[in-house]
């Protein structure tokens, strides 16, 4: 292990207050970033209430048109970039130390800068809705010359505030890629090899080795667009020469993996979460932790399937396609790897458990239309329609969010000291469910009628599934207030969790809870065996019998 | 798929577990029909091709949801832990017959699938709706299709913010409707003036982005009579849900009588909702955000009527 001595720091303040300063531990970060994510999730939700409220009517009724594709393209930046990813980047810091047994993050200044950052670009994004004319509206792709459109002609315009703010989001997503995976590849407990180390570890660093290969396309392709929309040069402006389909390479080739940086650590929740509480060993543990490298491996030869009707050869078609269908082979062995673990098992339905099989259902559904869309000849047909917005949106809402959600209720007790409700939980669960599916299977078939996504107004023949599809959206807005209700009274006022209040197996729950700030501090236990031995009655680390033991005497004690 | 391996192999699980399959088969069947019923009418030698694919996928798709979801509801239902009961459950670690197995099965799987729509893809390719060719590369237009499948009637195609206008060259005829003969073999010639659009027929089961700055040939044949929506499908700007067109198929005759008769009309305004929706939002008091105005509609010889229904 490398040793490195910092200057002497002040000693940070204890309670509330250390959420609002630049604290250093990760603990602290991991808890600012999911707090500032949902924050924006609520604004991003909003976005989507007024969407679906313009849809729910074939008419462009209820806003401008002009409003509507601002407020759309906010709705995906938003919610891509300052909730799906700070939210998960927030998980990462809370559960990468602690499950390693690492006393913070390697580098936990770059960790504050990577936080600090997200507010930063956060307030530049919503900013953009008060200049003059109006936020970006050229959907969240961004795709010139539309986004090169500047009709008031002003050098500070949404446009240009929305590429600054993505670009930051680069940074700042850089700066975390490298600390996680420094941590996780450098700062492991004694005995703590790759093979003994949880999922969650293994799906965080393939997603931020995917983080680090492909961003700086994406901040390559923003600098491009950003000259061109405010320097008059022509990267993608036909009329100077320049090719507006290299700006779709440069965005895809980054923004396809993104979704498995999104979609590999809510495999890492599924793997950690289905043996807790199926009182069994993760069936085929080699197999899902390799299985996200070569993900990550296929994820990064597929991004031209977004493009089959851009204009694109056929021997590209057929060769991405090709490679588009492999990915389902590894994710495959998850799934089947997780229906495994149920099987014979001990099930026990908890609230984390509940959102983790209602996100696997969704997963699977979202599967199956991904193989349809990397078909060439159905994809042409249904590619930028709303079969293309329903399939992401069960992958986005129905498997991750739901996973999200899922480690929020299971680690909840770990990092908050507290207890959250079962009764208040499950209903967020329910409603989340039948939200979702609700909100988004009537997309499928509108998108196979020919409903294409982005429109403002649309045929009146599409009105029967908006309308069902505008309910749903609007319970999924109901469905976060049993949510948000019961974060802040079991935050508050909860009853208080002992340090394995779920009985479950990993060094997070060998920590106190909440766990002090340098979780283990000098005495990192020595891992003696591999994760998610239930049943098996051995030991995950040296001495664990004394240490649990000296832990329920501080709880007593307490 | 996992239940039949994990169970005790007794003659009641293999029974019983065969007559689910069957079931699932059955129902795959039956959702490989239906899914036929979600498309818009096949009005193009495409069409067929497509759906054909996506049944095929609807039905592989039912079996493995199916399959999935009984397993869940399976465990559900027999594996739930009695109430107070802490202990575990049998540490099973892992069989790697069954990684084998489920590695292999969905790869021979979606290499079928891909098998089958290359295949398509051919096809398609060879029929011609999936082929382009770049006018200022001549090359490819060699490798693009052989000059002597060339199809006869050539129509010009250009995408504005936010109308579609159609020029039949050899008729000296422009319009804002586009009408076709049916069963005859047509290209189009996709060019934009200003951004990126989508030339999109449901009903053909054709998309293709227009690309400024480039002309894309794409060809296609008709096969049955209607009245059909052309929709942008590239996000385009402020009225891009507008952004829409009829298509017009009709038979060889009364398509020669319609050029004949529109090369005699006089030329006058095309259609455009764009142009329209921004005369009343400059009378509004808040017109919303900014944006660009749109292009002024093309001068044709046929506007042609959009609110008359539409087959799909």
């Amino acid at each position: 292990m490398t040793i490195a001595t910092f200057p002497p720091e002040p000693k940070p303040p204890a309670g509330w207050s250390r959420y609002f300063g630049f604290s250093t531990d990760a603990k602290v970060i991991g808890i600012q970033y999911i707090v500032t994510a949902f924050f924006f999730f609520l604004i991003g939700g909003l976005l989507a209430m007024v969407i679906r409220g313009e849809l729910i009517t074939p008419a462009s009724d209820l806003v401008d048109r002009s409003v509507y594709n601002g407020i759309y393209t906010m709705h995906g930046t938003i919610m891509l970039f300052l909730f799906i990813f700070p939210v998960l980047n927030g998980l990462n810091n809370l559960l990468i130390p602690t499950m390693i047994g690492a006393p913070d993050m390697a580098f936990p200044r770059l960790n504050t800068a990577a936080f600090w950052l997200v507010p930063v670009f956060g307030t530049l994004l919503i900013a953009s809705f008060f200049v003059p004319g109006g936020s970006a509206s050229a959907g969240w792709w961004s795709y010139p010359p539309v986004s090169l459109q500047n009709p008031l002609g002003h050098l500070i315009n949404g446009q240009f505030l929305w590429i600054l703010a993505v670009a930051l989001s680069g940074v700042s997503s850089i700066m975390g890629a490298v600390n996680f995976v420094t941590t996780i590849l450098r700062m492991r407990a004694p005995g703590l090899g790759f093979f003994r180390m949880p999922v969650f570890c293994w799906t965080a660093l393939a997603a931020q080795s995917l983080q680090l290969i492909g961003l700086p396309a994406l901040t390559g392709g923003a600098v491009m667009l950003l000259m061109d929309l405010s320097f008059g040069t022509s990267f993608y402006r036909p009329e100077g020469g320049g090719d507006p389909v290299l700006y779709q390479h440069f965005f895809w080739f980054y923004s396809h993996p993104a979704v498995y940086v999104i979609i590999l650590p809510v495999f890492g929740i599924f793997s950690e979460v289905f043996p807790v509480y199926s009182r069994k060993p993760l069936f085929g543990y080699v197999y899902v932790a390799v299985a996200s490298f070569i993900i990550v491996g296929l994820g990064l030869i597929v991004w031209v399937h977004h493009m089959f009707p851009s204009g694109v050869a056929q021997w590209m078609r057929d060769l991405f396609m090709a490679t588009t269908m492999l990915i389902a082979v590894p994710t495959g062995v998850k799934v089947f790897a997780w229906l495994g673990t149920l099987w014979g098992g001990k099930l026990r339905l908890t609230t984390p458990m509940l959102f983790c099989i209602g996100g696997l259902v969704n997963f699977v559904f979202a599967g199956i239309t991904g193989v349809m869309l990397a078909t060439v000849p159905v994809d042409i047909h249904v590619s930028n329609t709303y079969f293309v917005v329903g399939h992401f949106h069960y992958v986005i809402y129905g498997a991750a969010v739901m996973g999200v959600f899922a480690a929020i209720y299971h680690w909840f007790p770990k990092f908050t000291g507290r207890m959250p409700y079962e009764g208040l939980g499950k209903l967020h669960c329910l409603l989340t469910f039948v939200g979702a599916n609700l909100n988004f299977l009537p997309m499928h078939p509108l998108g196979l009628m020919g409903m294409p996504r982005r429109v403002s107004s649309y045929d009146p023949e599409f009105a029967f599934w908006n309308v069902i599809a505008s309910l749903g959206a609007f319970l999924l807005g109901v469905s976060i207030i049993p949510f948000l209700l019961n974060m802040l009274s079991s935050w508050i006022r909860g009853p208080r969790a002992t340090h394995n209040p779920w009985n479950a197996i990993g060094l997070e729950w060998l920590l106190p809870s909440p766990p002090p700030e340098d979780n283990f501090g000098e005495d990192v236990p020595v891992v003696i065996s591999r994760p998610y031995g239930y049943g098996s009655g051995e030991p995950l680390v040296e001495h664990q019998a004394e240490i649990e033991q000296r832990l329920r005497l501080q709880e007593v004690a307490a | 798929m996992t239940s039949s391996s994990k169970a005790p192999l007794n003659t009641t699980a293999v029974v019983g577990v065969s007559l689910w399959v069957g079931l699932l088969v059955l129902l795959s069947h039956w959702m490989a029909g239906q899914s036929q019923r979600w498309l818009p009418v096949q009005a193009s030698n495409a069409a067929p091709l497509v759906d054909g694919l996506f049944s095929f996928e609807t039905a592989l798709g039912t079996f493995v949801f199916g399959a999935v979801l009984s397993v869940l509801v399976w465990v559900l239902l027999f594996n739930r832990a009695e109430k107070y009961d802490d202990s575990d459950a049998m540490p099973i670690e892992g069989n790697t017959r069954l990684e084998v197995v489920w590695t292999a099965i969905p790869f021979v799987l979606v290499m079928a699938i891909a098998a089958y729509a290359m295949q398509v893809n051919h096809r398609l390719g060879v029929l011609g709706p999936m082929e382009h060719i770049h006018a200022h590369s001549p090359i490819e237009m060699q490798g693009g299709y052989a000059g002597d499948r060339l199809p006869p009637e050539q129509v010009e195609v250009i995408a504005r913010q936010w109308s579609w206008e159609f020029r039949y060259p050899g008729s000296n005829v422009a319009s804002t409707e586009l009408h076709l003969p049916v069963d005859q073999p047509v290209t189009f010639r996709l060019t934009s003036d200003d951004v990126l659009h989508g030339f999109y027929i449901p009903a053909f089961r054709l998309k293709q982005d227009v690309i400024p700055g480039r002309a894309i040939d794409v060809n296609l044949t008709p096969t049955r009579e209607g009245r059909y929506r052309l929709r942008d499908s590239q996000f385009s700007g402020t009225w891009f849900a507008a952004n829409q067109a009829d298509v017009v198929v009709q038979s060889l005759d009364d398509y020669h009588s319609w050029l004949k008769q529109a090369a005699a009309m006089p030329l006058q305004p095309g259609l455009s909702v764009a142009v329209q929706e921004y005369g009343e939002r400059l009378r509004r008091s808040n017109p919303g955000w900014a944006t660009v105005p749109p292009a002024p509609p093309p001068e044709v010889n046929v506007p042609g009527n959009p609110s008359l229904p539409h087959d799909g």
